[in-house]
C-alpha cells in the first residue's frame, strides 16, 4: 500500500497512468465506439479533422475513418507490446538467471550468446526475422521478443549473482530443495523488482519497433495500426500532413505514459529516494 | 601501449561473439523460404529445373549444411561477403557504395547529440531541482518517446514544405554538378534535417546520462578538495568534475551504436538517403539475403570497430583503467 502511495505521489507518475488508462480504455472500447472494420472505406477521403461531423480527427487516402483506426490501432499497440514484453523479459529472466545462479562454464556459454545479440543492431536483426519468416502480426511480435531481451539477461544475472550465496539459498539447499526449485521459488523472487521496472523500457522500445515497422511497410499490412497509417500518409505529406501526425501524437502519447510509470515504478522502488520523502 | 595491449585484448575477446553470431544467422538463413537461385530464376522470369540444379551446383548451394557453413566462414575471413543477385555484383562492391552516407549521418548525429546532451546534461545538473533541469528533462522523455520517422515527417513538412529552409531529401543535388567545397555545403544543407532527426532521440539519452554522472561526481572528495584548495568553479567543473563525469557517456557510444545503425535504416528511408540502411530495407523487400547478411556482418564489425576505439578513449580519460 505505502508503494501504491509513493508511486502516486509523484505527478509525472500520476500522468503516465492517467495516459496509459485512456490508450487502454480506447483499445477495450474499440468495438464499442466503432464497431465494423476500421479498415473499411467509411468516407470521402481526405477529409480534414472537424471538417465533417461524423469525422473528428478526418479520414486518410483510402477515406478510412482516422479516429477508428486510432481505437483500434491502441489495441494493436498494446497487444504487440505487452505480448512482445513477456516475451522478452522470459527469455531474459531465463538466460540470466541459469547464468547467474551457476556462473562458470554455463555463465560463459550463454553470456557469448547474449553478447552476440548485443553486438548486432537489434533492428537490424527484426528485419532479418521479418525476411526469412514473414511479416503477419504474430511473427512480427514474436521477433520483436527476440530482439529485446539481451538487457534483462544481464539485469537478471547481476540480481543472480549478488543473491546465490546468501543464507536463504544455502538454508534451501540444505532441505534438499533442487536447483529449478532454487532458481525459480527462492532467489527469481527477490531478483524481480528492478528486472520489472525495466519490462516497462522493453515495452516503451517494442512499441517503437513495431510502429517503425509498420511505417516501412514491413509488419502485417491487414491491422489497423498506427505505423500503418503514418506510412500510408506519406503519400500526401505535403497537403494533407494530418493523416500522419495524429497516429504519431498516439504513439508519443503511450510510450511517453509506460516511461512515466516505469520511472515512477523505479523511483518507489529505490530506497535512497524512499527514504527522502 | 599499454592501452593499446588492453583494448586490443578486449578485441580479441569479441571475436568468438562474432563467430557465434554469424553460425547463428547462417543457420537462421536456412529457413528462408527460397535461396539466391530462387530469387535468380524469378528475376530472369523462371528457367527449367535443370538449369536451376546446375546453378545449385555452380553457387555449392547443393552441399551439405555444415560444409556451406565453412566455406561461408572461410569466405568472410577474406571479406568476400558473396554475390548479389538483385545488384549485379559483389556484395562487397555494394555496401562499400553506401558505407559513407551512412558513416557520414552516424558520425554528425553522433556528434550533435554527443556535444549538446553534455553542454546541457552539465547546465540541467548546475540548477538540479529548478525550473531549466524540470524542463529539460520533461523535453527530453518527450523526445525519447517520439518515434524517429514521425520526427522527420514532421521535420520535413515544417522546415521544407512550408518554410522551404531545407530540402526534403537526398544526399546532394545532383543536377547542379557541384564540387569541392560548393559540394560539400550542398551535402551539410541536405544533410540538417536527417542529422538533427536521429540525433534528437539519443540527444535525450546523453542528457539524462551526463546530469546524473555529473551530480554524483560533484558529491566525491576530491571535488570538495579541489574546491577548498581555492581552485575558481570553472577549473574545477572543466578540469576535475567533468573529466570524470565523461566516461559513461563515451561508454554510451559504444553501447548505442546498434541502435543508432538501427535509427539510421528509418532515417535513410524518411530522406530517401542512398546509405546502408535503406540498402538493408530495400535488400529485405527484394529478399535479397546476401546482400542483408554482409550488412549485418559489416554492422557487427562496425559495432566491434566502435567499441575498440571506446575502450581507448575510456583508458585515456581514466588512467587507473589501464594500470
Amino acid at each position: 500500500m505505502r508503494f501504491f502511495r509513493l508511486f502516486l505521489a509523484r505527478p509525472a507518475s500520476l500522468i503516465g497512468l492517467v495516459l496509459f488508462l485512456v490508450v487502454l480504455a480506447m483499445a477495450l472500447g474499440a468495438d464499442q465506439f466503432y464497431p465494423g472494420d476500421p479498415l473499411d472505406l467509411a468516407g470521402r477521403p481526405l477529409q480534414w479533422p472537424l471538417a465533417d461531423g461524423r469525422f473528428p480527427l478526418g479520414t486518410d487516402v483510402q477515406g478510412r475513418d482516422i479516429a477508428a483506426v486510432l481505437f483500434h490501432g491502441a489495441r494493436v499497440t498494446l497487444g504487440i507490446g505487452v505480448v512482445a514484453t513477456v516475451i522478452a523479459m522470459a527469455i531474459g529472466i531465463a538466460v540470466g538467471a541459469f547464468a547467474g545462479f551457476y556462473g562458470g562454464g554455463v555463465d560463459e556459454v550463454l553470456m557469448r550468446v547474449t553478447e552476440a545479440f548485443q553486438t548486432l543492431p537489434n533492428f537490424l536483426l527484426l528485419l532479418v526475422l521479418i525476411a526469412v519468416f514473414g511479416s503477419d502480426i504474430t511473427t512480427v511480435t514474436v521477433a520483436i521478443g527476440v530482439v529485446s531481451w539481451p538487457a534483462s539477461a544481464r539485469l537478471t544475472r547481476s540480481e543472480f549473482q549478488s543473491l546465490r550465496s546468501r543464507e536463504f539459498v544455502q538454508a534451501a539447499r540444505v532441505l534438499g530443495m533442487r536447483d529449478v526449485g532454487i532458481i525459480f521459488r527462492e532467489v527469481l523472487p527477490n531478483a524481480l523488482p528492478p528486472v520489472l521496472v525495466y519490462a516497462s523500457v522493453v515495452m516503451a522500445v517494442a512499441i517503437l519497433l513495431e510502429s517503425a515497422l509498420a511505417f516501412l511497410n514491413l509488419s502485417d499490412p491487414n491491422v489497423a495500426s498506427w505505423g500503418n497509417l503514418i506510412g500510408a500518409g506519406r503519400a500526401v505529406l505535403r497537403t494533407q500532413w494530418y493523416v500522419s501526425a495524429i497516429p504519431g501524437l498516439a504513439i508519443l502519447a503511450t510510450v511517453l505514459a509506460v516511461s512515466l510509470i516505469g520511472q515512477g515504478l523505479n523511483d518507489a522502488l529505490n530506497p535512497r529516494l524512499r527514504d527522502r520523502t | 601501449m599499454r592501452i593499446l595491449a588492453l583494448a586490443g585484448r578486449r578485441l580479441v575477446t569479441s571475436l568468438p561473439t562474432l563467430v557465434v553470431l554469424l553460425i547463428g544467422l547462417f543457420l537462421l538463413l536456412q529457413f528462408a523460404p527460397g535461396d539466391t537461385v530462387d530469387a535468380l530464376m524469378a528475376q530472369i522470369g523462371g528457367g527449367d529445373p535443370a538449369a536451376a540444379v546446375e546453378l545449385r551446383r555452380f553457387y555449392g548451394l547443393d552441399l551439405s549444411v555444415s560444409v556451406r557453413l565453412g566455406h561461408y566462414l572461410a569466405r568472410l575471413a577474406t571479406f568476400d561477403l558473396g554475390y548479389s543477385a538483385i545488384y549485379g555484383k559483389p556484395v562487397a562492391e555494394v555496401i562499400a557504395e553506401r558505407l559513407p552516407a551512412t558513416l557520414l549521418l552516424m558520425g554528425s548525429s553522433l556528434a550533435f547529440a554527443f556535444s549538446i546532451g553534455l553542454a546541457l546534461g552539465v547546465f540541467a545538473a548546475r540548477r538540479v531541482g529548478e525550473w531549466p533541469d524540470t524542463v529539460l528533462s520533461t523535453l527530453g522523455l518527450v523526445f525519447y518517446a517520439t518515434p524517429s520517422f514521425w520526427f522527420g515527417l514532421m521535420g520535413i513538412v515544417l522546415f521544407a514544405v512550408d518554410l522551404g529552409w531545407v530540402p526534403a531529401g537526398g544526399l546532394e543535388d545532383l543536377g547542379a554538378g557541384l564540387t569541392g567545397f560548393a559540394r560539400v555545403v550542398d551535402v551539410a544543407h541536405h544533410l540538417v534535417l536527417p542529422v538533427a532527426t536521429l540525433a534528437l532521440i539519443f540527444l535525450a539519452t546523453y542528457l539524462r546520462i551526463m546530469r546524473a554522472s555529473m551530480l554524483e561526481v560533484m558529491t566525491l572528495d576530491f571535488v570538495r578538495t579541489a574546491r577548498a584548495k581555492g581552485l575558481s568553479e570553472t577549473v574545477v567543473l572543466t578540469r576535475h568534475v567533468l573529466r570524470n563525469a565523461l566516461l559513461p557517456m563515451v561508454t554510451l557510444i559504444g553501447l548505442q551504436t546498434g541502435t543508432m545503425l538501427g535509427g539510421s535504416v528509418v532515417v535513410e528511408s524518411v530522406f530517401a538517403l542512398p546509405g546502408l540502411g535503406r540498402l538493408a530495407y530495400e535488400s529485405v523487400v527484394q529478399r535479397d539475403l546476401n546482400t542483408l547478411l554482409g550488412i549485418v556482418f559489416v554492422s557487427a564489425l562496425l559495432v566491434v570497430a566502435v567499441n575498440f576505439l571506446v575502450d581507448l578513449l575510456c583508458a585515456r580519460l581514466d588512467p587507473r583503467i589501464a594500470a
